[in-house]
């Protein structure tokens, strides 16, 4: 039986590691067959205060993951499948433990319309770090209008001899110097207002079509329309909001603590508001304080 | 035994005219789900090195075979058999969803 087991591993996982194991918790983290969060598809991460220059996304991962190591998490890349936490100890799988933490972040909405399921890996994709290199000298489409379209648009102009990025709204999410940076850049035409209905092509993508019949010629569709949170194995188990993220902060005195006493959540998956690297770190402090002090006090 | 590595030019010899079904793996450095793909694919390379063949190939160093296969996301992996291709599964599908393609190609 454990004291703590952390599940997930994005910013707030690894954090709430570091911090756990520092307080001598001997935590254990499940961190999932895909570990390392959302920053695994990304490339450079100029907002992480301490790193002027930037840091690749999936190297800070890698820095997280082996400072929490260091300080004596256990690391098992496993993903759960099942969890119980009607009664204490908990059960995650086939470990124990007396608190746990969900840090299991959020995943990728697809856009649902026929052809993208069918092309997916044949011009639909959803990391544009990792396949813009594909598309030298040719056309992209990036569907989203926050920060990771925006990124993912810009990745791909190092490749593609044109981009087209496809809002769904007038105006995009993202922060203001991404925003600026996509609205200058030469070869990035926005479509304001405009959504996917399908994706056309046979062995591979060759165009797109949009719900005003319009169609564009194209050799890829990159997915940045944002994400759910990743909490399909607790919905029975602790109270979810209406969109699936965890509703944290009933109880004042563990203000990261689900309605089940013992179980505790952030970042991602709890929060539908900042979503940002840094406050998902921030997050998984708390909860890792939280649960530290709870621990105590059932004591 | 870590996986093999295969490139464009002993493609054809080591994997379409292989005995053994074969799996590949196509990565890239600057990918970071490749990464995480990497390890994975090694430990199934030495489980499974009586019944099939498990390799990776650079795409960056081998365009070729990746334009050839429509490879336009990674990692991809792609399972052969007697020069055809039978399975394929883009991004990484950890390793619970590559065993169950090495079984399905394998008639386990």
């Amino acid at each position: 039986m454990r004291k703590l087991i952390i599940i997930g591993s994005g910013p707030a996982g690894y954090t709430a590691g570091i911090y756990a194991a520092r307080a001598k918790l001997e935590p254990l983290i499940l961190a999932g067959e895909i570990h390392g969060g959302q920053l695994m598809n990304t490339t450079v991460v100029e907002n992480w205060p301490g790193s002027k220059t930037g840091i690749m996304g999936p190297e800070l991962m890698r820095e997280m993951r082996e400072q929490a190591q260091k300080f004596g998490a256990e690391i098992i890349d496993k993903n759960v499948v099942k969890v119980d936490f009607s009664k204490r100890s908990f059960t995650i799988d086939d470990y124990q433990a007396e608190a746990v933490i969900i840090t299991t972040g959020a995943s990728s909405l697809m856009l649902g319309v026929p052809g993208e399921k069918e092309l997916l890996g044949r011009g639909v994709a959803t990391c544009a770090v990792c396949d813009a290199p594909f598309y030298k000298e040719k056309i992209a489409v990036v569907a989203g209008g926050g920060d990771a379209a925006c990124e993912d648009s810009l990745a791909l102009t190092k490749f593609a001899k044109q981009v087209y990025l496809v809002v769904r709204r007038d105006s995009l999410r993202a922060s203001k110097i991404m925003a600026e940076r996509v609205m200058k850049h030469p070869r990035i035409k926005i479509f304001w207002n405009t959504q996917v209905k399908q994706i056309l092509g046979g062995q591979k993508v060759e165009a797109v079509e949009f719900t005003n019949g319009e169609k564009l010629t194209t050799d890829g569709v990159f997915l940045a329309i944002g994400h759910q949170p990743a909490t399909g194995i607790f919905k029975s188990q602790i109270d979810l909001d209406f969109k699936g993220y965890i509703i944290t902060g009933l109880n004042k005195d563990y203000p990261t603590m689900t309605g089940v006493a013992g179980v505790f959540a952030a970042g991602d998956v709890v929060d539908h508001r900042y979503k940002q690297a840094i406050t998902a770190a921030g997050m998984g402090c708390m909860a890792a304080l939280d649960a530290e002090k709870w621990l105590e006090n059932i004591k | 035994m870590p996986a093999v590595h295969f490139s464009d030019q002993d493609f054809e010899a080591k994997v379409l005219k292989n005995k053994l079904p074969v799996m590949v793996d196509f990565f890239a450095e600057w990918c970071g789900p490749c990464k995480l793909a990497g390890p994975v694919v090694d430990k199934l390379a030495e489980e499974y090195k009586d019944k099939l063949v498990i390799g990776k190939i650079d795409v960056d160093a081998n365009q070729a075979t990746a334009g050839k296969f429509g490879v336009m996301s990674i990692p991809t992996v792609i399972f052969f058999k007697d020069g055809k291709e039978v399975e394929r599964m883009s991004g990484f599908g950890g390793e619970e969803g590559y065993l169950k393609l090495i079984k399905k190609v394998l008639g386990e």
